[in-house]
């Protein structure tokens, strides 16, 4: 896939393309996981890679907790993985 | 508190063929429809596409939603409410800013599809590892999974995603099918057009070289923090590891046990489930809720054509009981039996076998999302939990953010249910933060 932008993970630059996930693109540049868990402290990345396991959930320009999977990548995106993304069912995040 | 919209005749929930071709249909009698997807684009699984790269079918269906029907994507329904006349549709719009948004409809259909069964084995948590059908979506944005995959599991769905990844250009190592090899064939039997397709796979793994092995399952998958090996097991009728265990270097696993019909929308109404985890339908795709219709893998996994097929006969019945009265459709009816039958004689062809246990170690996680190990679903069931209800309580297994949707199969056979008939219980069918809830805002806060 021809990159048209880029968005940044944790800093460094990852190409992507319009309609491509957020989820997508970090996986075509090899990195498969970009959170882990509360308890054991593992990576996670995409599992089901369409919207049913929350396993690839992201921060996105400071919102947390988007499915990277479901999340088209917008120019610019600031992606940042997180040691722990995964809050409570409805927790209420402002 | 939500926006209140301009209500409609029929509220379609799921833009894949099922509910394409129901919108269609019943804006063709005449019925004002709105159609909601959660996606950017329509299509669903099956006709998932990137921008600019619409399949011819899904073209040809979207052309048939005329001016009738209202498109509404990035509309997440979280849950639906009977409200008299009819019913309210509660959904999220938008992916990152979400807006509540309410929409008013006399009638609903249900044609939301259904996600992967996943099996837990050791190891499947690890980057790498992927369900079957999160693979094929994967590849259909245009990306894949690994350089070097193994596909693993049961059933037909199989073939198509060693064949695609392929032709992509990966290196599939291997496809291994826990049930016998011979059943396909049968089953395909039973509907001779099907065998040119058949067919086709079968070429296209001879041509790349891929070796396709029944009774066989991937009962580990190994690496530090990410996948770089699988076990590859020989297994029994019942699928218990019985020798000939090979490692396997791979970067990537698509594993898939068949599928699971998101049901919780139709079930947050109160409709009747059955046979199996599936939306108990009428012949004309009537749930047992009166004004509620459900259409494809809702009401039973059988693939994109019947999904198509379910989805026209249920516009039209909708149309019918809201006094539009179509011509009867004898020849879609028998199209609708005989597809129906193929995908049954397919289903039965390929069970999920209770030996899967046997691959589970004390700390294999069971869920996923509460980190739960096998080994506190035994402290559970030894405590006395005698359901998957209170190993819930005990254990936390699907209280975590899928709801179970990964794991919910899994605890149901291991606390001895039947996972058939355990009804998922999710409040909401998609998570919503609390915001969203209380905020009378259209905007986010
Ligand atoms: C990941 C995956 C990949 C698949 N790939 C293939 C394939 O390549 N080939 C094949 O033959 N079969 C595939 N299948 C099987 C597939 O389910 C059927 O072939 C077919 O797509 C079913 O059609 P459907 O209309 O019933 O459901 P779907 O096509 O699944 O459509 C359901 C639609 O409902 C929407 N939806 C669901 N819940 C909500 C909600 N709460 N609010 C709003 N919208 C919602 C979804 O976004 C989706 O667009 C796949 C299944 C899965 C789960
Ligand atoms: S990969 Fe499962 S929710 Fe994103």
């Amino acid at each position: 896939m021809t990159a048209e932008f880029e968005i940044a993970f944790d800093g460094t630059p990852v190409p992507a393309a319009s309609g491509q996930t957020i989820g997508a693109a970090l996986h075509a540049a090899g990195i498969v996981s970009w959170r882990t868990t509360r308890y054991a402290g593992r990576p996670r990345g995409l599992f089901c890679g369409i919207g049913a396991c929350f396993d690839c959930l992201v921060t996105v320009n400071g919102r947390p907790s988007l499915r990277a999977c479901l999340t088209e990548a917008r120019a610019g995106d600031d992606v940042t993985s997180g040691p722990d993304v995964i809050r409570a069912e409805g927790s209420p995040d402002g | 508190m939500d926006e209140q919209a301009p209500d409609y005749d029929l509220a379609v929930i799921g833009g894949g063929p099922a509910g394409l071709a129901g919108a269609a249909a019943a804006a063709r009698e005449g019925l004002s429809v709105v159609l909601l997807d959660a996606g950017p684009r329509l299509g669903g699984q099956f006709y998932r596409h990137r921008p600019g790269e619409e399949p011819a079918r899904l073209k040809a269906l979207r052309r048939g939603l005329a001016s009738g029907v209202e498109v509404l994507l990035e509309h997440r329904v979280w849950s639906v409410e009977r409200r008299p006349p009819g019913f309210a549709v509660h959904c999220l719009a938008g992916t990152r800013d979400e807006r509540p948004v309410a929409v008013g409809a006399r009638a609903l259909l249900i044609a939301t599809g259904a996600h992967d069964l996943a099996l837990p084995f050791p190891g499947w948590d690890l980057p790498g590892v992927m369900t079957a059908g999160g693979a094929q979506a994967l590849l259909k944005g245009g990306v894949l999974a690994g350089r070097r995959i193994v596909v693993a599991g049961t059933g037909p769905f199989l073939l198509p995603v060693a064949a695609s990844l392929a032709r992509a250009g990966a290196r599939v190592a291997g496809v291994f099918e826990a049930g016998p090899l011979r059943a396909p064939a049968l089953a395909l039997l039973r509907r001779p057009g099907r065998l040119a397709e058949a067919a086709e796979y079968g070429r296209s793994l001879l041509e790349h070289r891929i070796p396709y092995r029944g009774r066989r399952a991937v009962i580990a998958a190994r690496g530090g923090d990410r996948l770089t090996h699988v076990t590859v097991a020989r297994v029994d009728a019942a699928w218990r590891p019985a020798g000939g265990f090979v490692e396997i270097e791979c970067d990537a696993l698509a594993v898939g046990y068949g599928f699971v019909p998101q049901l919780e929308l139709a079930v947050q109404l109160g409709c009747r489930l059955g046979p199996g985890p599936a939306v108990a339908v009428d012949a004309g795709r009537r749930t047992s809720v009166p004004g509620v219709y459900a259409a494809g893998e809702t009401t039973g996994v059988g693939g994109a054509d019947l999904a198509e097929v379910e989805g026209r006969v249920a516009g039209r019945a909708a149309a019918a009981d809201l006094g539009r009265g179509p011509r009867p459709d004898p020849g879609l009816s028998r199209l609708a039996d005989r597809l129906t039958a193929f995908a049954r004689s397919l289903r039965d062809a390929y069970p999920v076998r209770d030996g899967w246990r046997a691959w589970l170690a004390g700390d294999t996680l069971v869920c996923r999302c509460e980190e739960v190990p096998y080994s506190r679903v035994r402290e559970a069931l030894a405590l006395g939990a005698t359901d998957a209800r209170s190993v819930k309580l005990l254990a936390r297994p699907g209280m975590g953010w899928c709801q179970g949707r990964m794991c919910g199969y899994a605890v149901a056979c291991l606390s001895g249910e039947d996972p058939a008939l355990v009804t998922p219980s999710r409040p909401v069918a998609q998570p919503i933060r609390l915001g969203a809830l209380a905020s009378g805002d259209a905007e986010r806060p």
